[in-house]
């Protein structure tokens, strides 16, 4: 017999085994998801939950397909945030901290309760993020927000009403796009195909018999 | 931290570690993939397919489960929608918004179309999001497009159609070229040189990756484009049924709110499906790696209106999906593991197979282990063998883990398992749907015109297999490919009366086939909620 635990789902109890997640547990009690369930493994933020166990003060918050179900769970989903997400042009921006000021001026308005890097489902150091953001330090800011999954969950909790995943996006490609360092044998080869000069070998390939493509696949030679 | 039943297997595993990262496993030879194929992979069970009685592909095989969708009834009956007053009016549709559908959008947008995105759940809740591993361009020195077409057709079984194959390893590195201008950011050297890796299958390193978030990294900067571009999203809204003009051509779609299953009607000059894969069909009770509306709806769509199928009876199924703990079932654990040094090993500790072979062999080399070999390790949802991780470190050096693959190490980690110090149990999971609608090189269907095809809906381009990295590859090669041509068609496309008739005349042709079924398709979404009286 599996072990069972109470759950409440929005206040209602169900009883549900202790193996599962909140996920596959909602389904468990009954329910077919539509909302708050995208990828069911942890890459998309769809599932972003609220849960406090009972007796406890700290309220937490997790991502309902990657968190297993406790005893006396109380959980409410939160499948849509209200983010801010500013309009650019990614070939017109500048590239330095008045880019932030101009689109995410209230970044600027972080109180340093660290609210945000407490409720991260992903266990980010947020408020590092965006103090990196504020300085117009996009690299740093890119790597550190790297795994964001833009659930919304550390904005839900800021006083300032910041949207942190939306300022690591615009780090992240300003960061790819501008500050990365460019690839030569990247352009190169856009270049020689450009240039036609593989053509031929292609074209050789179109029309060679299929006995002789297995040959070639079969013996060629692997890159250590 | 495994539990007690585990650990006698594990400590043979340990004891052979050193000798096993040392030992390098013999490649098969052509004749033993192909009995290896012949007799374990699952889409060589022919007591797992039917064979389709209506339809273009009339007389085919494809899996029980497709077969069941695409001769099912529609969501709607012909004549009760209105069709007079579209809710929607585009010059270009795109259904879905993964990889594919906003690569489209955002070309056909570049070039002057008006376009919008339905999608069934949010914009990038999609199997875009989930890759892991990385995308496959050959533009390294030692490697050419001519050396990624042999790897690729190879992988496939010789079966890809050649110009396709052709169009995608010649517009890869351009691909590459595009991702970065948009502002994705891939692993590179201090000097900008890619870090690229082997995958299952290559000859060359030619995968790149951003971390283990290749895919999120992708379809998070691919979604933010279409939004500056403020390209409109229709979320939450599904097609359930094409809509083609009096003359055949394709014209638009018939929507459905998700939530409301209100129903709605878009009116287009051409019409992409970028609907993606199949996974949620769970084809022979496997698990699945994709993500929840992964259901074959583009094909269901597309079969309808009269679009052609090639290769629908081939699906791949990843060689390692996580086979414990149970809450993670089916998730993938990305091939990167392998390509950073981890090898297969058995429950006696012996490694059985060269872990870089393509991933139909790998599979069908892991169902072998466990079933007639018997020697798979027990885990409660059926065997599975061990995907030695720690050799990773053991190899690259400490750290190596956590820099390369970070999303594997917390996936396992929120369960207690350490990967850099403990192994996995991996069994093959339902992962790819490597046949779908055919296209021309164009990107439209070979019999329906002004309906194209863009993604993991696409059949033909990589053949019956298809290698890791090239599917990512494939959503931005042929995802701006279609978005280009469908704008082009749409500035000369004129668009006759809207109709339903080949819905209504799908109807007729089920029972005319004495078809007996209740299923209606496409299926939307699986239903995994337990029946009250279970
Ligand atoms: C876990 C995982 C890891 C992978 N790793 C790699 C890798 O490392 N390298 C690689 O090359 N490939 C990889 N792949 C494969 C690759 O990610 C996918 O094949 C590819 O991203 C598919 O893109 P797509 O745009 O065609 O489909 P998707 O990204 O799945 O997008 C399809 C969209 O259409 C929507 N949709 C479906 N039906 C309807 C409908 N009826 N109406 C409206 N919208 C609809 C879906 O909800 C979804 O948003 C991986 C796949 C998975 C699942
Ligand atoms: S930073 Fe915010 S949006 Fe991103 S994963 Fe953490 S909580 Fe979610
Ligand atoms: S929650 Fe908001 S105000 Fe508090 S530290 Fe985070 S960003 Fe600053
Ligand atoms: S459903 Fe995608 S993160 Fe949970």
């Amino acid at each position: 017999m599996e072990k069972m635990v109470n759950i409440f789902l929005f206040g209602k109890k169900y009883e549900v085994p202790e193996n599962l997640t909140i996920m596959t547990a909602m389904e468990y009690a009954g329910y077919q998801l539509v909302r708050g369930c995208g990828c069911r493994n942890g890459f998309c933020g769809a599932c972003a939950t609220i849960y406090r166990i009972a007796g406890d003060r700290e309220l937490k918050a997790c991502l309902a397909c990657q968190t297993t179900v406790q005893d006396n769970m109380y959980i409410v989903t939160l499948p849509f945030f209200p983010l801010v997400k500013q309009v650019y042009d990614m070939d017109k921006i500048s590239v330095n901290e008045s880019v932030m000021m101009q689109l995410y001026p209230e970044i600027y308005a972080c109180v340093g309760c660290n609210a945000c890097t407490k409720s991260c489902t992903q266990g980010l150091n947020v408020m590092q993020y965006i103090a990196y953001a504020q300085r117009g330090d996009f690299e740093k800011c890119a790597e550190e927000s790297f795994d964001c999954v833009m659930c919304g969950v550390c904005s839900s909790r800021c006083p300032a009403g910041i949207s942190h995943p939306q300022v690591g996006m615009l780090a992240r490609r300003i960061n790819g796009k501008y500050l990365a360092p460019g690839c030569g044998h990247l352009e190169d080869r856009v270049k020689e195909i450009k240039n036609g000069d593989f053509n031929e070998l292609i074209e050789a390939l179109m029309q060679k018999p299929v006995e002789e493509i297995k040959e070639l696949y079969n013996t060629r030679e692997i890159e250590k | 931290m495994y539990s007690e039943k585990y650990q006698a297997s594990l400590a043979a595993v340990e004891a052979a570690r050193a000798k096993n990262i040392a030992m390098e496993p013999q490649r098969m030879t052509a004749q033993q993939k192909e009995e290896l194929l012949a007799t374990y992979h699952p889409d060589y069970k022919t007591n797992e397919f039917s064979v389709l009685q209506i339809g273009p592909n009339k007389g085919d095989k494809v899996p029980h489960e497709l077969a069941e969708m695409l001769q099912a009834h529609s969501r709607i009956s012909a004549d009760s929608v209105d069709l007079s007053a579209p809710d929607y009016e585009t010059d270009v549709l795109v259904i879905g918004g993964g990889g594919a559908g906003t690569s489209a959008a955002i070309e056909a947008h570049r070039a002057g179309a008006k376009v919008m995105i339905v999608t069934k759940l949010r914009m990038g809740d999609a199997n875009t999001m989930m890759a892991e591993g990385g995308i496959q361009a050959a533009d390294k020195p030692n490697d050419s497009p001519a050396i990624h077409f042999v790897d690729a057709f190879g992988g496939g079984h010789f079966a890809a159609k050649r110009e396709l194959l052709a169009k995608l390893v010649c517009d890869a590195p351009e691909a590459i070229q595009w991702l970065s201008e948009l502002g994705v950011e891939f692993d590179k050297e201090a000097d900008g040189t890619m870090v690229t890796t082997h995958g299952g299958g290559t000859s060359r390193k030619r995968m790149h990756a951003a971390k283990d978030y290749s895919g999120a990294e992708i379809m998070r900067t691919l979604r933010d484009e279409v939004l500056n571009l403020q390209i409109p999203v229709v979320d939450f809204t599904a097609a359930i049924e094409l809509i083609l003009d009096e003359n055949g051509q394709a014209a638009g779609a018939v929507l459905m709110n998700m939530e409301t299953k209100e129903l709605l009607v878009a009116k287009a000059k051409t019409v992409i499906i970028a609907t993606g894969g199949a996974g949620r069909m769970h084809y022979q009770g496997f698990p699945t790696s994709n993500h929840y509306g992964a259901t074959a709806d583009g094909l269901v769509l597309g079969y309808r209106a009269g679009a052609k199928l090639l290769y629908a009876e081939t699906l791949q199924y990843h060689p390692t999906g996580a086979a414990h703990p149970e809450q993670i079932f089916g998730a993938l654990v990305t091939e990167k593991v392998r390509s950073l040094g981890a090898k297969l090993v058995n429950k006696n500790g012996e490694v059985f197979m060269h872990p870089l072979e393509t991933r139909d062999v790998t599979a069908a080399s892991i169902i072998r282990e466990c079933s007639t070999r018997e020697n798979g390790i027990e885990t409660g949802n059926g065997t599975a063998v061990w995907l030695d991780t720690p050799m990773i470190e053991a190899i690259g050096g400490e750290g190596t883990i956590e820099k390369r693959i970070p999303a594997m190490m917390r996936m396992f980690e929120k369960y207690g398992i350490d990967i850099r110090k403990e192994p996995i149990l991996v069994y093959p999971t339902l992962h790819y749907q490597n046949g779908g609608l055919d296209i021309t090189v164009d990107g439209m269907t070979t019999n329906v015109k002004n309906l194209f095809v863009a993604g993991e809906a696409v059949g033909g381009i990589h053949g019956k297999n298809r290698l890791m990295g090239n599917s990512l590859l494939d959503i931005i090669v042929f995802g701006r490919n279609a978005g280009i041509h469908a704008a082009q068609t749409a500035k000369t496309a004129t668009v006759g009366k809207l109709s339903l008739d080949h819905v209504a005349a799908f109807e007729k042709e089920i029972a005319a086939a004495g078809i007996q079924t209740e299923a209606v398709s496409p299926k939307l979404l699986p239903n995994y909620a337990r029946k009250a009286d279970k």
